[in-house]
Formats: structure tokens, sequence, C-alpha cells
């Protein structure tokens, strides 16, 4: 479990870093959400990954650690109001720079025309 | 309500910020701007009564919900952190005051964003406990998006959206930073885990490291260090002068976050981990004094000229935490709240100097000559006097005293001359600025009949910035007492922990 568990947030994280690094704010944004996934399932992870144990003390022995759980909470609700954020920002940015850029200019390279085909 | 005090100064902006958004407030701008100013000035006295409660009791732990460390949040009113919390109280109620000359009115919700914003930055000073730290920042990096979009235009949304990303991906980094430290100390509680650093064995060593240094990259791109610096000049020349003056205290909030994490968790007591930052801040702050150095010798207008003195003087912060030593310690608080006021008040002045000098701006080029020459003038030497560090103000004070801190360490050799050379750069660009703006005019004085002279207000609040300079130096024996005393306190490691973990009420 260990292993798919670490490789799934690795996946995440690196696609995350690859969308993040494109121009185009869509991709960043993605690349954002896909990163903030990734954190909240390691943030998860802090307090290890457990099968069958209570979550309420009191009703077993042993039992998983709250506080992860409560930090991920608290990261996802943040990490949403930021992302909305972002996305709104981008919108704006769109209509007031006339590029969806994220550094305001369109390249003038071939390559980059034919992409936009 | 003595033993709540340490919690006013969050929970008063916050309440305030409410306020303001409720519909009395809302609709009429006069009402608004009173509220406001009013609130602000309750917080600062607020902050006053409390920097005087802890200078005579001592550390005030004050445990959330009842909740003792470390199970609970806890706000730890320390010397260093009321300190910082006044600063901030007093920079805010400047730039509401100063936004209530006509700034508020062109954008929307500028008086509860501010407020917004000295809640985050009082709560990320005041809190003992990392994650709350992470959430505080939240706070303040979200008003600040919106205050730096205020009255924006283009090169607004431009700049913004790179720096929301830029910090949202700091934000990220900040998590997984906090996730592998609580994955191995098993607490967040900041005294806790400097309690629980020494005690690591084996491979956690390496984790905890790896944690530790990650969260150096955050509070660096918080604080504009070296390679994560790129979007402070932009940001801050882009933004609003008065929400860039509001700025000047967010990059002590990552210093203050370095200070406080790598001086108490990885300081001297942390066992294989001690000392672990030191040898990265120390290089990359220098690193950051000649860049910044450079920015300001290559400055095109006054604001970033200004943005690039917030580099110089992040630099020299960081290098005095890398010092690690009582002394270096009180250098920097002196040079903190030094430095946060006048480059405050230098971005204000830019904004007063652009406004009268018409289409030209702030640039630094022969433009109109401005309407109110001898004030601004004035004001601009005194400010740039203070920057430099020539006697008689606080600048001056704040670089003895630096000098001196560093003096016997064999860092000294480096830091010396990069700092002297960089002082007199400052004072060569500023004195360039200062004669092209004021000096180099193109036309005759009387076709500028139609600027206005400045908002009394306005010149109320960076007279006011600027007198905290010569203040710093007539009252220097108490307050270099204070920060003496902070440091100590700071670096009392165990004394800070006993008082977290036990004095909780």
């Amino acid at each position: 479990m260990e292993l798919l568990y670490a490789s799934c947030v690795g996946v995440l994280v690196s696609c995350g870093v690859f969308l993040l690094l494109r121009a185009r704010t869509f991709p960043v944004v993605l690349g954002l959400t896909m990163i903030s996934y990734a954190v909240n399932l390691f943030l998860f992870s802090a307090g290890r990954l457990t099968i069958n144990k209570a979550v309420v003390l009191g009703t077993g022995t042993e039992y998983a650690d709250p506080l992860p759980q409560a930090l991920v909470l608290t990261a996802i609700v943040i990490g949403f109001a930021m992302t909305a954020f972002v996305v709104i920002l981008a919108i704006r940015g769109r209509a007031d720079l006339g590029s969806d850029h994220v550094d305001g200019y369109v390249p003038n390279t071939s390559a980059d025309n034919k992409e936009q085909k | 309500m003595i033993q709540h005090l340490a919690s006013l100064p969050i929970l008063l902006p916050m309440l305030t910020a409410v306020i303001l958004l409720l519909p009395p407030c809302g609709k009429s701008v006069k009402i608004r701007r009173l509220v406001s100013i009013v609130m602000a000035i309750a917080t600062f006295a607020i902050s006053v009564f409390l920097l005087v409660h802890i200078n005579n009791t001592g550390i005030n732990v004050y445990a959330i919900g009842n909740w003792s460390a470390p199970f609970g949040i806890v706000l730890v009113a320390d010397m260093l952190s009321t300190l910082l919390v006044t600063l901030t109280s007093l920079l805010g109620l400047g730039a509401i005051l100063y936004g209530s000359a006509g700034d508020d009115e062109k954008g929307s919700f500028y008086h509860p964003l501010v407020h917004f914003l000295i809640l985050g930055v009082n709560g990320a000073f005041l809190t003992g406990d990392l994650f709350n730290l992470f959430v505080f920042f939240e706070v303040l990096l979200i008003a600040s998006y919106a205050l730096l979009m205020h009255a924006g235009d283009k090169q607004n949304t431009r700049a913004a959206l790179q720096y929301v990303i830029l910090n949202l991906v700091g934000s990220s980094v900040f998590l997984i930073g906090l996730g592998i430290l609580y994955g191995v100390l098993g607490t967040l509680n900041i005294a806790d885990m400097a309690q629980k650093v020494s005690e690591l064995s084996g491979d956690d060593v390496y984790l905890a490291k790896a944690g530790g240094l990650l969260l150096l990259i955050v509070f660096a791109l918080k604080g504009a260090l070296l390679p994560l610096h790129l979007w402070l000049p932009n940001t801050y020349a882009s933004a609003k002068p008065v929400v860039a003056a509001l700025f000047a205290i967010m990059t002590k909030v990552g210093v203050y976050a370095m200070l406080r994490v790598y001086t108490v968790i990885f300081g001297e007591q942390a066992g294989a981990l001690e000392h672990m930052a030191q040898p990265w801040l120390w290089g990359l702050a220098i690193a950051t004094i000649i860049v910044g150095a450079i920015g300001v010798m290559a400055a095109q207008d006054l604001r970033k000229l200004t943005a690039n003195l917030v580099l110089v003087s992040v630099g020299t912060l960081v290098a005095l935490i890398a010092l690690q030593n009582v002394n270096a310690t009180a250098a920097l608080l002196y040079y903190l709240v030094h430095s946060t006021l006048v480059s405050a008040a230098l971005f204000l002045l830019a904004d007063l100097v652009s406004i009268q000098r018409g289409k030209v701006g702030d640039r630094l080029v022969a433009g109109r000559s401005v309407k109110q020459p001898f004030l601004l003038g004035v004001c601009f030497i005194i400010a740039a006097l203070t920057v430099v560090g020539m006697p008689p103000l606080s600048g001056f004070v704040g670089k003895i005293w630096i000098l001196k801190a560093t003096l016997n360490s064999e860092q000294a050799l480096l830091f010396w001359p990069v700092y002297l050379v960089t002082s007199f750069a400052l004072l060569v660009a500023l004195s360039r600025a200062g004669t092209t703006l004021f000096w180099e005019h193109k036309s005759k004085n009387s076709e500028n009949a139609e600027c206005v002279n400045a908002n009394p207000l306005q010149v109320i609040v960076i007279i006011g910035l600027l007198a905290c300079s010569p203040l710093l130096v007539i009252f220097g024996g108490p307050i270099s007492e204070y920060m003496l005393g902070a440091a100590v306190q700071l670096h009392d490691i165990s004394g800070g922990i006993n008082a977290v973990l036990k004095g909780g009420m």
C-alpha cells in the first residue's frame, strides 16, 4: 500500500510541476490543483498509513492519528479558495492583457503558432 | 480580561474588517473611513499596551479554547512578537490614514482588506504553532492578492497573476515541509518541536532536515531572498504606493518566520540539526544584498528603487539571522523596525512626487518640477539619509550596531566590505534620484498651476513615519534595551519551551 500511495503522490506532483511550467494560465491552474491534491494526500500520510484503526478515542486500543485529517481538511478549504481566486484572476488577466500567457506576452515563434492551430 | 490581551491584536482587526463589510460602513465612505481609522487606532493602542504588559510580566501564552500546548493551538506573546505586532499596527494605521485621503475610493474594499492583512500579519507573528502560521500566511496572502489589484491597471494584473501563482506554489511547498516535520516529530507546536528535534536519530534526522529546508524555501520566497526574490520589485512597483508601503511588513513576516524556526527549532540545542540553515542563509543573504544594491543603482523610477531597497534590507536581516547570536538578533530587530518604517515612507513619498510631477511620474528623468519642492525635498532627504545610514538618524545607529555585532565573527571579512560598499552604492543612487527628481526641470514652475497640493493627511502620515527615525535615536537607550531583552528571550530556548508547554492557561 505504501508503494502505491507514494507513487500516486509522486505522479501527481510530477504532472503538476510539468503543467505549472507551461506558458498559459489554464495548464498552470490545473498544475496547481494537481499539486494541491498531491499535498493533501501527502499530509494525510504524515499520520502513517493504517487500516482498521478506530477513529474515535476509547473505541479500541489503537487509533488513527486525527491531527493530519484536520490538517488536510484545512488545506483543502484553503486550497479551494485559492484555486477559485486564481481562476478569476486568470480570466481577468485574459481580458486585461489580451492573452492567456502567464507573463502577458504572446511569443511570436512559428512553433507556437502551429500549436495554436 | 488581561489574560485575553494576547488574542486581541488578532480579533480586533478581524472584527473591524467584518463590521466594515456590513451595510452602514459599506454604503457611506465617511462612516467607513471613520470606523476604519478609529479601529486601527484601537488596534495600535492595544498592541502598545500588550508590548508594555509583556515587557513587565514576561512571556504570555494564550491557549485558544483553553486547550493547552502541545495539544491545542497557543498564541505566544513574547517581546519579539509583540514588538512586530506593534510595528504592524502602526504601519496599518499609517496605510489607512493615507488611504483615507482618496486612494481608498479608487477600488472597492480597501479598508476591510487592510484590516484582514493586519489580522494575518499579527496572527503570523503571535502564533506558537507552525500549521497555524501557515493558515495566517494564507490569510495575509489572500488579502494581499486583493490589495495588489486595488485600483489596478493592466500592469497590475500581470504582476498579480505571477505573484499569486508563485505564492500558491510556495504554500504547497510549505504544506509538504509541515507534513514531513509532523511525520517525524509528531507535533507542530514550535516549542514542542524544539524539544523533540534533539531526540531524533537515524533516518529521521535527514527527513527532518529535508522538511526544515523545504520550509526555508517558503520563507525565502515570502522574505524575497536571492533566487526567489524576482517577484518583489515588479510586484511592489506595480502595486498602489500605499499598498506597497503596507507590503513593507510582508517580507518581514518571512524574515520573522526564519528567525523563529531556525533559532528556536533548529537552533543550538537541536543536536544533529544544530544551526542547520546557517550556511544557506549566510551565502544567500550576502548575494541578496549585492543583487539588491545593483537593482537600486539600475532602477528607472523611485518605486522600483525603493522595492530594491527592501531587498537590500532583507539581505541584511537574513545575514544577521545566520549569525545566531544575541547581539546580532538585537541589531536585527532595531534594523527591522527602522527599515520597515522608512521604506514605507519612501513608497508614500514616491506617490506624492509622481502625482505632482504629472506625466513623468516618479521616473528618474528630467520633467516638471514638483509643486511643493521644499516639503517633499526635505522629506526625501531625511528618508534618504536614514536609508543610507548617515548620522544622526536611526539608519546610522542600526548600521553601527550591525557592524559591531558582526565584528567578532569570522564572517566579518566578507560582510563588512559588502555591507559598506552597498551603503555607498545606495548613497550614490539616492543622491542621483533626489537630484533628478527635485532639481532637474524641463519646464517652468508656472506650468503646473493645475497641480494640487498634497493632501495634508498624506503629508502627516509621511512625516509621522519619518519621525520614527529620530525617535528611534532619541529613545535609543530604552529601545535598544528592549531589543536586547527580546533577543535574549528568543535565544533562551529552554526558558521559552518551559513557558509555552507548562505555562499555558
